[in-house]
């Protein structure tokens, strides 16, 4: 396995993505960022099968429109990783900002720790192609708003993070919202409705809690013993009643 | 029964010494206006849209179609169409739905505005004879030029940001897969192909069938990002991000569930049946600095290969937020008008919601001069382009090149019924059923297209001939070449141009 290093120490996003598209051109399997500090746009539409290690605190859209690589950041992430994101994976070891996942049509993020206003909005999903957001802690409002596919899947300990954020999947129309423990009604955005998670859909959960819980050097069994509801639209189609003709 | 009926909006005769029963206006009408019976002809006028496609097919010249065949008492406040929009909300306590452009009787400041042309004191020019200058690029330009010596002449040393070069400044704006149909699309594409010049897809992907004329094809990036993956964002031409649109500033879309069709459903990546909804905002900008970020994000996703455009509706504060938009690396703004077109928007918003695009491009690119930054963007007037004379009046109000879109529709057989969003255009362009879009025959219609495009490029170097200008250049943003005629002082102010005679 083809390994290159790069020292992103004080290096402007354009020539440090210029310098990744390189590796990966010359076969590069595995690519070690150093000293990210704030580099916005990582991986930023890189296609290919590549591992990206990145060791410091990426900038906004991280992965954004990417397709097939993995990253690893060892630290946190600035807003948007995985902004409309099309395969591939990116796991944070660490809490992200704001909108994370955003409109993401494919792959998978996981977030150790918590994630920003805004999680997972407008995620959607097309065929064999099923976005999935896995967050360890807390969330901030309006998780999965607009949401049109998909699954968001919250972990959180509701002892220490307990889910009182409002608008949870305001005007979902597709995909669903797990969430550990239970969330009151009032937390619900407009359109949303929370069901109990059925054992079918325990079942579909499990292989991701399973990968976080193995990225992040966690025990499974807790997570997967605990309680879920899931967040679902309450229609398909939210805006079938506005219209008149003229 | 309070309301009662309201009067029939049409009413279809069908003369029956002309009429032999073919039963064409049967077949073509997806509005089911027609029926024959007992050897009879039937008709539901109150099904009638008017969009003249029966009137089109018929062979005998039998039918015809009155508008409003029976009188409202007449009041100028009141008038039919706001009683009647009272009477449709009484009864469904509904947001009214519409098609098409502006449908108000707002005066139109193009017709207000004459152009120059040149008599004795300097030359005008033959085209005939002449070359006629109208290739146009899009893009940033070097506010200067680094050159050096080079054994061979010189060597530019300043990077050159990407441009598009037209071979007219008419360019056919985005209206996506869904709301027209693939064969109105590909009729385009075609026809921009052949002349030289672009088209944009829309918030509707880009079909496979539609590749290989990708080198003339803007992509669209909206806030519902449907389509979007780098494959699609690497095939576009240049890559437009759009913000808002002339015909509902400030709203999202929704593609309803019953357009969303096998094929459609694959080009904009979401499954069959269900809304498509662009909501109003994009969710990851919020302010300049954010849409700076977005620009920035898709250049870094194309290798900074491909022009950026954003475009924006025109609404009051335009030209503070073009320049906004003009700090933010992106390399074209476009500026909607309100009389922009669009398959469905909410009636309040088409016909009350922004500015007309005269006084947009005018203000913007004169926000854009007193910054010194008017080379850092070009700009595509769109929202009511009508005829050549609009493109030639709002060059020299100062846009770089415009963007069709009814017009284009018109010359594919479009009536403006203005009925687009019920999805049965009988003309195959607004439609998603097979049958009707079948009606669209994409060899003839391009042909349309293409000729419309040729003919106005032929008077725009006529007119600018006659003004003595050989350069498209030379009349961009010159309004000396205008004079506005009976336009209040206020209104000539914000063009910057004199009356008529002075």
């Amino acid at each position: 396995m083809k390994t290159v290093r790069i020292d992103a120490g004080g290096m402007h996003y354009t020539p440090l993505n210029m310098a990744i598209r390189e590796a990966v051109s010359a076969g590069a399997r595995e690519i070690i960022l150093d000293n990210v500090m704030g580099q916005r746009f990582i991986a930023d539409g890189l296609k290919g099968d590549v591992l990206l290690t990145i060791h410091g605190v990426p900038g906004g859209d991280l992965g954004m429109f990417m397709s097939g690589p993995t990253c690893i950041v060892h630290g946190n992430c600035d807003h948007a990783p995985g902004n409309t994101m099309d395969k591939g994976t990116i796991i944070i070891h660490g809490s992200a900002g704001d909108a994370v996942a955003h409109s993401m049509r494919g792959g998978k993020v996981f977030v150790r720790d918590s994630v920003g206003y805004r999680a997972g909005i407008h995620m959607k999903q097309y065929m064999d192609k099923r976005p999935v957001l896995v967050v360890g802690g807390g969330f901030r409002a309006f998780l999965g708003e607009y949401m049109a596919g998909g699954l968001i899947l919250a972990l959180g300990d509701p002892r220490t993070c307990p889910a009182t954020e409002r608008g949870i999947g305001s005007g979902i129309h597709g995909g669903k919202i797990v969430i550990r423990g239970d969330i009151d009604e009032y937390y619900l955005g407009v359109g949303a409705r929370k069901l109990p998670l059925q054992e079918d859909g325990m079942e579909e959960i499990i292989p991701f809690v399973r990968e976080f819980a193995g990225y992040f050097g966690l025990d499974p069994d807790p997570l997967i013993g605990d309680s879920y509801v899931q967040v679902v639209p309450s229609s398909s189609r939210p805006f079938a009643n506005k219209y008149t003709w003229e | 029964m309070t309301i009662g009926s309201v009067p029939v909006k049409f009413r279809i005769t069908v003369d029956p010494d002309q009429c032999m029963l073919c039963g064409r206006c049967v077949e073509n009408c997806p509005y089911d206006v027609f029926r024959i019976e007992n050897n009879r002809m039937h008709v539901n006028s109150r099904k009638c849209v008017a969009c003249h496609r029966c009137i089109a097919m018929c062979p005998r010249d039998a039918i015809n179609i009155r508008e409003r065949p029976v009188d409202y008492r007449s009041h100028p406040v009141w008038t039919t169409e706001i009683r009647e929009d009272i009477y449709n909300q009484a009864r469904t306590g509904k947001i009214i739905l519409a098609g098409m452009g502006n449908a108000r009787p707002y005066p139109v400041i193009f017709d207000s505005l004459v152009l120059d042309a040149c008599q004795v004191t300097n030359p005008s020019i033959d085209p005939l004879r002449e070359p006629m200058e109208l290739r146009t690029y899009l893009g940033k330009k070097p506010s200067r030029l680094e050159i050096r010596e080079a054994r061979d002449g010189v060597e530019v040393l300043t990077r050159i940001a990407p441009n598009l070069q037209l071979e007219t400044p008419i360019m056919v704006g985005h209206m996506s897969y869904g709301a027209i149909s693939l064969n109105a699309q590909q009729s385009i594409a075609r026809a921009v192909s052949e002349t030289g010049t672009y088209m944009g897809t829309g918030e509707g992907g880009l079909h496979q069938s539609l590749y290989p004329y990708q080198s003339h094809m803007i992509v669209q990036v909206a806030s519902g990002r449907f389509g979007v993956d780098i494959d699609y964002l690497e095939r576009g031409a240049a890559i437009e991000i759009k913000i808002g649109q002339g015909a509902k500033p400030g709203i999202g879309g929704h593609l309803p569930g019953e357009k969303v069709c096998e094929d459609v459903s694959c080009t904009r990546m979401i499954p069959v049946g269900s809304d498509a909804i662009s909501p109003a905002p994009h969710h990851d900008i919020y302010s300049i600095e954010d849409l700076k970020q977005l620009v920035r994000s898709l250049k870094e996703a194309t290798e900074w290969k491909k022009p950026v455009f954003v475009k924006i509706a025109a609404v009051h504060n335009a030209a503070a937020i073009a320049a906004g938009i003009a700090r933010s690396s992106a390399d074209a703004v476009v500026i909607d008008g309100f009389r922009g077109g669009t398959g469905a928007a909410p009636k309040v918003f088409r016909d009350h919601v922004g500015i007309p695009i005269e006084a947009a491009i005018a203000s913007v690119d004169a926000k854009l001069r007193s910054q010194g930054i008017r080379n850092e963007v070009s700009l595509i007037a769109s929202g009511g382009i009508r005829e050549s004379a609009d493109v030639a009046k709002v060059i020299a109000l100062g846009a770089d090149a415009v963007y069709i879109g009814t017009a284009a529709l018109v010359a594919m057989g479009c009536r403006v019924c203005g009925t687009c969003y019920r999805g049965l255009c009988p003309w195959g362009i607004a439609t998603q059923r097979p049958d009707l879009v079948a009606r669209l025959d994409p060899d003839e219609a391009s042909r349309n297209v293409a000729n419309l495009i040729h003919a106005w490029t032929l008077e725009l170097s006529e007119l600018m001939g006659a003004a003595g200008i050989n350069s498209i250049e030379s009349l961009r943003g010159n309004r000396d070449r205008l004079r506005g005629y009976l336009l209040d002082e206020s209104m000539m102010k914000v063009l910057d141009v004199k009356p008529v005679g002075a």
